[in-house]
């Protein structure tokens, strides 16, 4: 908050070459290979893939939230302001938490307290982070629900969750992570658990905060809508590793990996002629236990050859910040 | 119109609340509060709603899972409103649910082939000799192999297990599927293979569904015709195409713009027209088939 701010679009945090594994008794698994991307001030990168693609753990390990005996981020770097969050100490990345990066999940109930009433949870971020003092903690607090469009903040803020619907949950945790005027917001399926219509408003939402703030946005999600009408650059994972990443429209308008457009493909759209069936991407996605030694998607790919099931291919640029880990692809 | 397959007539569902030290009747809940729809053999009615419309519990009701408050169920022509648990039985080979959570509904320690077994044994309708071969020909069907039948439920993906929710609800060659929100747990690459599953079904079995989604892309890629619900109440039923590109009430409006489209560029802000039900929200037919809530701007 000190200083001035960088310019939009320059690159506030930078994740290069992350790697993720487990432990499984003396085995180990590789549950995130080689993942980088780039985000900038004042835009939305949107990560995209199916269950088990890696997004979610791509987050929390960025986030240091994963490191257990079992998990642990032991390649690559996550740079931040010219450190890098995997070997910073965890005091200081306790400091960094909430205060410059933060985080919203999916079910905004298990990430608040359900025994402190909401304007308590706000207020104790500004005082941890900022050094508020209580009272002016709590009037802040009610500042921030009202910024993020809760009417009679006042009165909310004495309310507990459970006493609130689901998108009021999401619209608190999200006071609660822009509290500090974080520089990266992580999004990880905020709306995935909301109707339609209040999804719109927490988008429209999180789209004005941005813009206000210049905050980066990292979103996480699995609706290829979403993404289209939030982000400007997508990444696109699939068995753990980024297979495609580029502009939103390039990406919608030219997939460039198999994947990706079978993906778009096999959403059902609401158009006036629709499709005697839905384009199918045959089979399911690989388990970790069992990726193969080429390109993980080959197995579902109609494009694969002998070559493709054998060396995997590593994501190659073949545009303006349009790259593919793709041997095949000039053909898509 | 020949007779339909299902007909419901004003029906209703109320919850009781308790409230208060002295758990005193509070007002009701009204879960269904008057569904009037039919369903004409062969088709698929859409049900579609945000949570807490009262799609899910209309799809249960229609099965009797739930006793309905008021109102009636005709199924081929005959009041099943009344009947009991031992006169509904014959009848529920006749209609049969899908459920969003194929694993919350595959009981794990039973084999495939135990599972798939059960409605033969319960309904008596093949010999136990022919039961192993009727459960390959299901598994068949559905896009499975045979050998599927020895294996338990957790080693299947979600799209395996809906393959096998599907194929024990077919078992007994039913004449009507309540789908409820029968892909909204699988990823899209799955859902499309689903999707495109129950369409075949559909046409190979002759099947009529009632497909219940909150998703209004699936519910235009699946759908003949289309119930749009609010509070318990239809708001507007339509034929697919007038229902997505010729809504008239302005609950259906706001809940079509607010679909993200995947197609890039910012999203227009969703504006909602108020609008409140105009007395019990009767439906009135604005063009053939298309049937819209009386309601007050």
């Amino acid at each position: 908050m000190v200083g001035a701010a960088p310019p939009l679009g320059a690159p506030v945090l930078k994740v290069e070459g992350l790697g993720v594994r487990i432990r499984l008794g003396r085995r180990y698994l590789r549950a995130l290979d080689d993942v980088g991307f780039v985000l900038r001030r004042g835009e939305t990168l949107g990560l995209v893939g199916e269950s088990g693609s890696g997004k979610t753990l791509t987050a929390l390990a960025l986030m240091r939230l994963v490191e257990t005996s079992a998990i642990e981020a032991d390649q690559g770097a996550v740079l931040f302001d010219g450190e890098d969050l995997l070997s910073l100490p965890e005091r200081a990345m306790e400091d960094l938490r909430g205060r410059r990066i933060a985080m919203i999940f999916q079910e905004p109930m298990t990430a608040l307290n359900p025994v402190l009433s909401v304007g308590r949870q706000i207020a104790e971020v500004l005082q941890r982070h900022l050094g508020m003092k209580r009272r002016a903690a709590r009037a802040q607090a009610v500042a921030l629900l009202d910024q993020v469009g809760i009417q009679n903040a006042a009165r909310i803020a004495r309310a507990y969750p459970h006493e609130l619907s689901g998108g009021m949950r999401q619209r608190v945790t999200i006071a609660i992570a822009i509290a500090c005027r974080p520089a990266v917001l992580v999004a990880d399926e905020p709306t995935t658990a909301l109707d339609v219509t209040v999804q719109a408003q927490i988008l429209d939402l999180l789209r004005d905060i941005q813009a206000e703030m210049g905050m980066a946005m990292l979103l996480i999600t699995h609706d290829l809508g979403v993404v289209a009408e939030t982000a400007q650059r997508v990444a696109v994972m699939y068995a753990g590793r980024v297979i495609e990443t580029a502009p939103v429209a390039a990406l919608f308008d030219h997939p460039r990996h198999p994947y990706t457009r079978g993906l778009l493909r096999s959403i059902p759209r609401i158009t006036r002629e629709r499709p005697a069936a839905l384009a199918e991407i045959p089979g399911t996605v690989p388990g970790l236990l069992a990726l193969p030694r080429g390109c993980a998607f080959a197995a579902r790919c109609e494009l694969a050859n002998a070559y493709c099931t054998s060396v995997r291919p590593a994501l190659e640029p073949i545009g303006p910040e349009h790259a593919v880990a793709c041997w095949r692809h000039p053909d898509v | 119109m020949s007779e339909p397959l299902l007909e419901l007539r004003n029906l209703r569902k109320h919850y009781v609340t308790r409230q208060g030290l002295l758990r005193r009747a509070g007002p009701p809940v009204k879960a269904v509060d008057g569904v009037s729809l039919s369903v004409q053999r062969g088709e698929v009615l859409g049900l579609v709603g945000e949570s807490g419309c009262g799609k899910s519990t209309t799809g249960k009701t229609i099965l009797k899972l739930i006793e309905p408050t008021g109102g009636s169920i005709h199924f081929a022509g005959e009041d099943i409103t009344h009947w009991s648990r031992q006169r509904m039985l014959p009848l529920r080979r006749q209609m049969q649910i899908i459920f969003q959570d194929p694993y919350g509904s595959l009981n794990p320690r039973l084999s495939i082939g135990t599972i798939l077994a059960a409605p033969f044994e319960i309904h008596g309708t093949a010999p136990a000799e022919e039961i192993p071969d009727r459960v390959g020909a299901l598994l068949r069907l559905v896009g499975l192999p045979s050998e599927a039948a020895q294996r338990h439920p957790h080693e299947f993906s979600g799209g395996q297990r809906q393959r096998i929710g599907i194929a024990r609800a077919l078992a007994l060659r039913p004449q009507l599927i309540i789908a409820d929100e029968p892909v909204s747990a699988l990823d899209v690459s799955i859902q499309a293979q689903i999707i495109n599953l129950l369409q075949r079904l559909r046409a190979e079995l002759r099947l009529t569904y009632v497909f219940i989604s909150h998703n209004l892309g699936v519910i235009s890629q699946i759908c003949d015709r289309v119930a749009v619900m609010h509070r318990g109440r239809v708001v507007e039923l339509a034929p697919r195409d007038s229902l997505f590109f010729d809504a008239r009430h302005p609950y259906t409006r706001m809940l079509l713009a607010a679909v993200p489209q995947p197609v890039p560029g910012p999203r227009r802000r969703v504006v909602a027209e108020a609008w409140s039900p105009l007395g019990e929200g009767a439906l009135r037919e604005c063009a053939p088939g298309h049937f819209v809530a009386e309601y007050s701007a």
